[in-house]
């Protein structure tokens, strides 16, 4: 695959140390548990991982829990991502694997928005684009390639 | 009161439905209601209007071969007996009614991978396709199911999303991820297919990608529909007169913008003149002209007659006028779900 990595020194980030979730005192197990900015976070974290790195996108800062915006109520989540380097041509590959996990894991009345942070990345508007074509990220995802790579970024690593 | 009414809703793709053709015959002479529908199940599936059972519409065919990914888009020849259908598995299969089955007569190669997109012209004679590959081929129907590629047009930078004849006028439409709205014709007796206009936002075009477009019913108006949030108007002079030659150039009218929240995937427009829209917010919308006196000074303007909030539970990508006497419309999700629907009681 990749021969030379992009980023061959990332910075590492220290992990966050992880909230217990609160169980809700009231034992009525079909009330609705609203999804908020934590769960996503947790969704995205605890597995992608840089497809260049063997480490999850949370040691290497790009993404953080305050770039999740979620609204339960009209089911709408907006995940902004930092690429490690301005240049990195696997934004688009972290972003369908950011887009894939999420797909995967959220109830389909959620509609996902997901974008490079503003001035982190060269082609920004480009990436954003593509990203967030449907059709085109419909199509990446019947390629067998394209899958073995998603799916390998979001294989858990049992650390 | 406008009411739109759910007449019934068609189950059976297992994934997200992309597109919606009525067959041209629908409803005329008393021909059944007539629906083909294509999927990321990578199938294409006919329905029919059968009056009298009591789920009145049934699905007739299921056509699993030769497509080996999604179905993007299907069309009906004028016709109505032949169904070209594009896969992203980079061929248009054409198929064939016969009685009772769907025949698979002919296999269109060529484009290098997705194709996104088809449509007949008026007559029958030519086939358009387009795709990932930035192309546009432009078929010629021989006789014995033979297609001969007479043209490959190079001009969009990104992948074209859709291809549409003119109604009456042999011009080809074409929108794109790049952007822009391009306009084909053969300027020669040769074959000579040139791009003779490009509407693009520095001149009032869209500013995002150009999902959809649609004619009125006599040609001179035509509306586009975009991922920056908009559907605009755009208008000609000579759509009336299908023998003039000379291009008149397609002028923009006017833009309905702040109706939509998330991209519009789909735009037709009714022959009594009623534009509906689908998108990635669930929700249908109805527009008409309004009836002002000063259109002729500003030219003229839209207003939202309808809004159907939740017409299904995620993004609507096709909306399709039937071509028959009632005020059918039918719409297709992400959902996997079809929904035919009645607008009732419109006064315009």
């Amino acid at each position: 695959m990749v021969s030379e990595l992009i980023n061959a020194n990332p910075v590492i980030y220290e992990k966050k140390e992880r909230r217990v979730r609160s169980v809700p005192s009231t034992a009525d197990e079909y009330a609705v548990e609203p999804i908020d900015q934590e769960e996503i976070f947790d969704i995205l974290f605890v597995y992608i991982k840089d497809p260049e790195h063997p480490y999850s996108l949370e040691e290497l800062k790009v993404i953080s829990e305050d770039a999740i915006e979620v609204d339960d109520g009209r089911g709408h989540v907006r995940v902004t991502f930092t690429p490690t380097v301005e240049h990195c041509s696997m934004a688009t590959v972290i972003g369908l694997c950011i887009r894939v996990k999420l797909l995967r894991s959220l109830p389909s009345r959620f509609k996902v928005d997901i974008r490079v942070a503003p001035g982190s990345h060269a082609t920004e508007a480009a990436v954003n684009k593509q990203l967030n074509d449907k059709e085109r990220v419909a199509a990446a995802l019947e390629n067998p390639n394209v899958v073995e790579m998603v799916d390998e970024c979001l294989t858990p690593s049992y650390e | 009161m406008d009411g739109l009414r759910e007449i019934q809703k068609l189950e059976g793709h297992t994934d997200r439905v992309w597109s919606l053709a009525w067959n041209p015959l629908s409803g005329l002479d008393g021909a059944p209601l007539k629906l083909a529908s294509c999927s990321g199940d990578k199938t294409v599936r006919i329905w029919e209007h059968k009056p009298s059972s009591s789920n009145s519409w049934e699905c007739q065919a299921v056509l699993d071969d030769p497509h080996t990914r999604t179905v993007r888009s299907c069309a009906w020849s004028p016709s109505g007996k032949l169904l070209a259908t594009a896969s992203f598995d980079g061929t248009t299969a054409i198929f064939q009614d016969v009685g009772d089955e769907y025949e698979c007569v002919s296999t269109l190669e060529g484009h290098e991978n997705e194709v996104k997109s088809v449509s007949w012209n008026a007559s029958g004679s030519l086939l358009a396709t387009c795709g990932r590959d930035k192309t546009v081929w432009i078929w010629e129907v021989l006789p014995g199911h033979e297609f001969e590629c007479v043209a490959v047009l190079q001009g969009h930078t990104q992948d074209v999303k859709m291809v549409q004849w003119h109604p009456s006028m042999e011009l080809l439409f074409s929108c794109s991820y790049d952007n822009t709205v391009k306009i084909w014709a053969d300027e020669g007796e040769d074959d000579n297919w040139v791009c003779v206009q490009t509407l693009a936002q520095p001149n009032s075009g869209h500013s995002s990608t150009v999902w959809a477009l649609s004619f009125n019913a006599s040609g001179d108006k035509m509306v586009t529909c975009s991922d920056d949030l908009t559907l605009k108007i755009w208008g000609t002079d000579n759509g009336k007169i299908p023998s003039s030659d000379g291009f008149a150039p397609w002028r923009h009218l006017c833009t309905l913008g702040g109706y939509h929240d998330r991209t519009i995937f789909s735009v037709h427009w009714s022959r009594d003149n009623i534009i509906a829209s689908g998108a990635a917010d669930d929700a249908i919308r109805f527009f008409v002209e309004n009836n002002e006196s000063n259109s002729l000074v500003d030219g003229p303007s839209y207003s939202l007659l309808l809004k159907k909030d939740k017409a299904h539970n995620m993004d609507i990508n096709s909306v399709q006028w039937s071509p028959g006497e009632n005020r059918l419309l039918a719409s297709a999700a992400d959902d996997g779900a079809i929904k035919i629907w009645e607008l009732t009681s419109v006064s315009c």
